[in-house]
């Protein structure tokens, strides 16, 4: 037990540091490119690095793996917060994440697999990736593979009749492999989700629809690895996390501003903004 | 046209387990079979057909090769951007079918007139264009597909389209087939308007104009081969497609023979820039919009009357300069 207890330190602190090396990786990343969705990619920063650092069955020796666990970021444009999670894992090298919107680069801003190990699905218009989640994980249940399919919605996305088709689609089809996790900040483009286009009761109708749901604290590692390492909480239900995040976790002043959706950090933000991220790691 | 496709699409997948077929909640008395012989690999995706193509991508970097169905703009416009980008862009293995291109579903109204698919469709990258001209060329188009590695659209009509083929075809996917062979014009044709191109040549040929008939089957890649050929060996050359003249086969070919450099008369024949909401079916329609085999004769004599190509004996000249 004492050792169990060692060891999910251990893991926990791991998540951690890997989270913070993330978000060090995007605030660099959208100052140099002049790029926007820096509070975006830094909202699921700790999902993410969970996730690789303790969820996914994924190797970078051999990325296509068809056993692989997919990961698909529907919200694409967060792609910074990926693109830094495959460099610190090893699918692809640091020196590429500086090529991030640069011309000739293979690092667009939106998520494209254009030759980039370890990303298995492009998107960028949101309401495209849990749909195509729902056929990956349709695939595996109908050829017996063990893998599941992660993927990362945002609140915003949620508008998005396609969403909804494939919101019905998954319980239908029992696709218990499947786990939709929204990175639930509350803020879209212009405004707050409630001013634009309310989602609540948005627990009740992922769960009307036929769902496994959880809401999770987005930023609390011990609750995301504890919420994923579980899944399916029901045999022949889909898994909804409901993390409950804030846009621009990690550095003060883009936590919960709006601002930061399209501004990207100038350089005296970024100094301020790495100096917040050393001393919080 | 459907009843072809299905039926081969049955035969095909007893021996290619990778073979998915997703419809769009249609299909009724069609589809039943295949989902009845292959439950794990038939799917309703309901009224949602935005999901319906995502699924199919999805199945597709799996492995499979997926079978999209619907009818009219449902399998195309209405999941366009999944198309272009869960389709195409990620080069899935996607077959997207639409049965009742063109008029087929007449009376239903504008909302059921495939009318643009085709342009729309041509214009993705990676994607290769089927307009089957006859229930023959559907099975042979159904078989190539699922031998094409890549997504595809097959433009289907429902029913009732009369053979122009006899079984024995030699069919590829590219490659035109010559109908009727020497002529003095051309009539390039694809999908539901092969028949009638086939039997206004057959008109013309009795007013002595002799008319060569190309199936031109796949509108993408375009078999500009063929097209070049029949501009050099032919005086006119005229496309009959049941679609917008925007954007579909007649605009293949124009850029062909623009690109080209080659000066042959032509004249696009299809629907106008306008919707089709006449009310009536599928004959009544293509004859409403000039489309019927007379519609189709009597345009193409109309033409090569403005362009002075007939002697002052009424009867056509070959070579136009001298008219």
């Amino acid at each position: 037990m004492w050792m169990e207890r060692v060891g999910e330190r251990t893991d926990l602190a791991e998540g951690a540091e890997l989270a913070r090396k993330i978000r060090c990786h995007v605030v660099r990343m959208t100052h140099r490119a002049r790029s926007s969705h820096v509070g975006s990619s830094l909202s699921i920063a700790d999902l993410v690095a969970v996730l690789y650092a303790q969820i996914l069955r994924v190797n970078p020796t051999e990325p296509n793996w068809p056993d692989r666990d997919r990961f698909i970021l529907s919200k694409g444009h967060a792609a910074a917060c990926v693109y830094a999670v495959l460099a610190e894992k090893g699918f692809v090298p640091f020196e590429l994440l500086d090529t991030y919107y640069r011309n000739a680069s293979n690092l667009a801003g939106h998520i494209t697999r254009s030759g980039i190990s370890g990303v298995d699905v492009s998107t960028g218009s949101l309401g495209h990736g849990l749909g195509m989640g729902c056929g990956m994980a349709l695939a595996g249940l109908r050829d017996r593979r063990t893998y599941r399919v992660f993927v990362l919605l945002s609140d915003g996305e949620c508008d998005e009749g396609s969403t909804w088709e494939a919101v019905l689609f998954a319980p239908h089809q029992q696709l218990d492999n499947l786990v939709a996790i929204v990175d639930y900040n509350k803020l879209q483009s212009l405004a707050t989700i409630k001013d634009t286009l309310a989602l609540e009761p948005f627990a009740d109708k992922w769960r009307a629809f036929g769902w496994s749901v959880r809401e999770i604290n987005g930023h609390d590692l011990a609750e995301i690895r504890s919420a994923f390492e579980t899944v399916p909480w029901q045999a022949g239900r889909p898994s909804c996390v409901i993390a409950h995040t804030v846009k621009g976790k990690g550095v003060s002043f883009m936590e919960n501003a709006i601002l930061w959706h399209y501004r990207p950090p100038d350089d005296d933000e970024l100094q301020r903004a790495l100096e917040e991220l050393k001393v919080s790691g | 046209m459907k009843t072809v496709f299905i039926n081969t699409l049955l035969a095909l997948a007893e021996s290619d387990e990778r073979i998915y077929l997703v419809v769009g909640d249609v299909g009724f008395g069609l589809v039943e079979p295949f989902a009845q012989r292959f439950p794990s690999r038939f799917l309703n995706a309901g009224v949602a057909e935005q999901n319906m193509t995502a699924i199919a991508a999805g199945l597709a970097m799996c492995g499979k090769v997926v079978f999209t169905y619907s009818i009219a703009n449902f399998p195309t416009l209405r999941c366009l951007e999944q198309i272009r980008n869960d389709v195409c862009y990620h080069n899935a293995d996607v077959k997207i079918v639409s049965v009742g291109g063109g008029l087929g579903y007449g009376a239903l109204g504008i909302s059921h007139h495939a009318t643009e698919d085709i342009a729309v469709m041509r214009a993705l990258p990676r994607m290769t264009v089927v307009v089957p001209g006859d229930p023959i060329e559907a099975g042979f188009a159904t078989r190539a597909l699922v031998d094409h590695p890549g997504p595809a659209y097959l433009r289907l009509g429902t029913r009732g389209e009369q053979p122009v083929h006899k079984a024995d075809l030699s069919f590829r996917l590219g490659e035109a087939i010559r109908v009727r062979e020497q002529g003095m014009i051309t009539l390039i044709a694809t999908g539901t308007m092969l028949y009638n191109a086939t039997l206004a040549a057959e008109h013309l040929g009795r007013q002595g104009i002799q008319a060569r008939v190309l199936s031109m089957h796949t509108v993408k890649p375009l078999d500009t081969e063929a097209v070049l050929t029949s501009a050099r060996e032919t005086d006119a050359i005229f496309t009959v497609e049941e679609h917008s003249i925007l954007g579909g086969l007649g605009s293949a070919v124009a850029e062909t023979l623009a690109e080209a450099g080659v000066h042959v008369r032509f004249k696009r024949l299809g629907i106008s820039s306008a919707f089709t909401d006449l009310v009536g079916d599928q004959e009544y329609l293509k004859h409403a919009y000039s489309l019927s085999v007379d519609g189709v004769v009597d345009q193409i004599t109309a033409c090569l009357d403005s362009w002075a190509v007939r002697a002052a004996d009424g009867k056509y000249c070959v070579n136009a300069s001298t008219a």
